[in-house]
């Protein structure tokens, strides 16, 4: 068990250094944030009511950012060959790798996500279901995302193709989680929205790690 | 520990091409092999077959009875062409990381890095360090956790000769120790060592 | 079902039975649309959307061989995995862009359907978001293919890529007609409406056919097309090594 703790930390550190971090995902909703009144103009009405659902989507590209990376720099630099050859089994590797790349990523995200929201001019009492809900979402996008990530291993413009292959897989994350802020928004029942949101990153926990080891076992071969 | 390598009429192809076929090799305990070949010929495909990395067409690669994943997974040293070694991490980080990966302890980490005299190193990122440095670092690693099998791809190639000379040494130690050695190599081993050309 | 596959994973025998089969699924093809168009334009007007109403035997069929399309690919993908079957991957590879094909084609269709009977090109309807999903399925799985270089590798690749599509669509179309109904959207087509007249569903089952039928030879001569590429590319190989 310490030896999934080592590389979780390492994970966490090299995905921090990877592009993660407050600052660039602060960075990130604060330029979105910026860009959205100067393109759909500032009316307050109209950005308070597409407010969640921009922080939503925000969080599903930022999640974007690096995941290219997470896979690729194992797989040229020939550690991905080393992390093959220990007792831990592959798929568990790849599940420290999703969960360090949510840890360096998805949670700060997480935690912009209400300011985002709040200053587009949503409700404040929207914001700990914004937070739970990217929270959790995030688990899901890491998840679903790493298995684009593996399997763009090898491939010519990686970055790209993963961003192809994975944001039909973030369709119905985007969807519950969406469906349960904009519930809670328009005072209706959110629970089925959020409860959906956390199946769908309890199953991309579960499966993806096979996909994902199985794209490395390919790649590497 | 692991006993023996056995390969039986091994057969790889890659990208559609075979590489080899009908390849045999039997090394027992304090032994040592020289892959050889002309380049392409499938010296590093053989070693990364034998790490579990590729698939292979037909025959069989047994480790003296012992399962075949569990050898991998707790008796194989893999150093290859790329040292798996991170830029932006320092020298210390890494080999920390992977010694306790391997199932190494500080004791024996902290020899290897006298054996291979890195101690000045191991506060600087990696990216400062030259090819020859970068390699000795990934060869303690070798010396950092005690396993059985070593497969080195071209162990030599950016080291000095005083280096060559003083890992050949290490080679020896392990093989008096009883363990093993499959090494791709152009010049001849400084050890020891069956040859095993590759022909295509 | 267990032996038609392991009839058909023999090239030389997979080459002999699509030299005549591909052909025949093409006439037949031919026949049913003919017969089925027929039908379907002298067919009276819809009492509700006149004349538009026969866009739907080009429709509804292509909506239906997206899906149908796709697992094929889904099942070409599993045995090409499991099995290492080449000629799975041939097919696989080849079912792509003829369900991505079939899948645009519903879209546009769906589109031209929808200008005259919503009053506008588009809406986020839950048949129409999941179709473009599957369509963005297709896309990822040609985009993968084409960025691998190595032909082994990108078969794996694209196979598991497939299976978790299996997988996921599922989900996909149920998450988007949850989505709909906590929207409300515009109900186009009631709960238990008017059933279909036979005089409209002659013809559209016709044309169902004759998609299949058409799906099946186009299919059958990309497998075809897709063996006699790899058979050059190994016979280049050969050269370049003597």
């Amino acid at each position: 068990m310490s030896l999934a703790w080592e590389l979780l930390k390492r994970e966490t550190a090299l995905a921090w250094g990877r592009g993660g971090g407050p600052l660039v995902s602060a960075g990130f909703y604060l330029g979105v944030a910026t860009l959205l009144p100067l393109a759909a103009g500032p009316e307050p009405a109209r950005l308070a009511a597409v407010a969640p659902g921009v922080a939503w989507v925000t969080l599903a590209l930022a999640t974007l950012l690096g995941l290219d990376r997470l896979f690729e720099r194992d797989y040229e630099d020939g550690a991905l060959d080393l992390l093959t050859l220990s007792p831990l089994p592959l798929e568990f590797v790849c599940a420290l790798k999703c969960l360090g790349q949510w840890l360096a990523t998805g949670l700060p995200l997480a935690l912009a996500a209400p300011i985002t929201e709040i200053a587009l001019g949503g409700s404040p009492a929207l914001a700990p279901l914004v937070l739970i809900s990217a929270m959790i979402g995030g688990l899901a996008f890491a998840f679903a995302g790493g298995i684009g990530a593996a399997l763009s291993l090898g491939a010519r413009r990686g970055g790209l193709l993963t961003a192809v292959i994975v944001l039909p897989l973030f369709t119905p994350p985007v969807i519950f989680g969406g469906g349960a802020l904009d519930a809670f928004a328009s005072g209706l029942p959110w629970g089925a929205g959020f409860v959906l949101l956390c199946a769908y990153a309890t199953a991309a926990i579960a499966l993806g790690p096979l996909a994902m080891a199985a794209a490395c076992r390919n790649a590497l071969s | 520990m692991m006993s023996a390598l056995e390969i039986k009429e091994l057969a790889i192809s890659r990208g559609g091409r075979p590489l080899f076929q009908g390849l045999n090799l039997n090394l027992g305990a304090g032994q040592a092999c020289a892959l050889t070949g002309r380049n392409g010929s499938g010296k590093t495909s053989l070693l990364r077959a034998i790490a579990g990395l590729l698939s292979v067409d037909t025959g069989e690669i047994a480790f003296g009875g012992q399962d075949s994943d569990q050898a991998r997974r707790t008796e194989i040293h893999l150093v290859g062409h790329a040292d798996g070694l991170k830029s932006g991490q320092t020298a210390r980080d890494e080999l920390a990381f992977w010694t306790r990966w391997t199932g190494g302890n500080p004791s024996s980490m902290d020899s290897a890095i006298d054996r291979l005299d890195i101690r000045r190193l191991l506060d600087l990122e990696i990216r400062r360090l030259s090819a020859g440095q970068k390699r000795r670092l990934a060869l303690a690693r070798l010396l950092a956790a005690p396993r059985t099998l070593w497969l080195l791809d071209e162990p030599l190639s950016p080291l000095d000769s005083v280096w060559r000379t003083r890992f050949g040494e290490m080679m020896g130690d392990h093989l008096r120790s009883g363990g093993m050695i499959v090494a791709a190599i152009h010049d001849p081993l400084p050890i020891p060592a069956q040859v095993l050309e590759i022909n295509p | 079902m267990i032996s038609a596959p392991a009839f058909l994973s023999n090239p030389e025998r997979f080459m002999a039975f699509s030299r005549w089969a591909a052909p025949l699924f093409g006439a037949t093809a031919v026949l049913l649309a003919v017969t089925g168009l027929w039908l379907g334009f002298t067919a009276p007007e819809d009492y509700q959307q006149g004349d538009t109403v026969r866009i739907m035997f080009i429709h509804v069929p292509a909506a239906w061989l997206s899906m149908f399309a796709y697992i094929c690919l889904g099942i070409a993908s599993f045995l090409s995995l499991v099995f290492r079957h080449a000629l799975a991957d041939a097919a696989a590879k080849s079912a792509a862009p003829l369900g991505a094909g079939f899948t645009a084609l519903a879209l546009v269709t769906g589109s031209l359907w929808g200008r005259p009977m919503w009053g506008t090109w588009w809406v986020w309807d839950a048949r129409l978001t999941s179709v473009l999903v599957l369509f963005l399925f297709y896309l990822a799985y040609m985009a993968l293919r084409s960025a691998l270089d190595d032909e082994a590798k990108a078969a794996r690749a694209c196979a598991i890529l497939a299976l978790v599509g299996l997988v996921n669509l599922p989900v996909v179309h149920w998450s988007v007609n949850w989505w709909n109904s906590l929207h409300q959207g515009v109900t186009v087509f009631a709960k238990g409406g008017p059933k279909m007249a036979p005089v409209f569903l002659v013809p559209l089952l016709l044309m169902v056919l004759a998609y299949m039928a058409a799906f099946g030879a186009l299919w059958l001569v990309r497998i075809r097309g897709e063996v006699w590429r790899r058979r050059a590319d190994a016979a280049l190989s050969r050269l370049a090594r003597t």
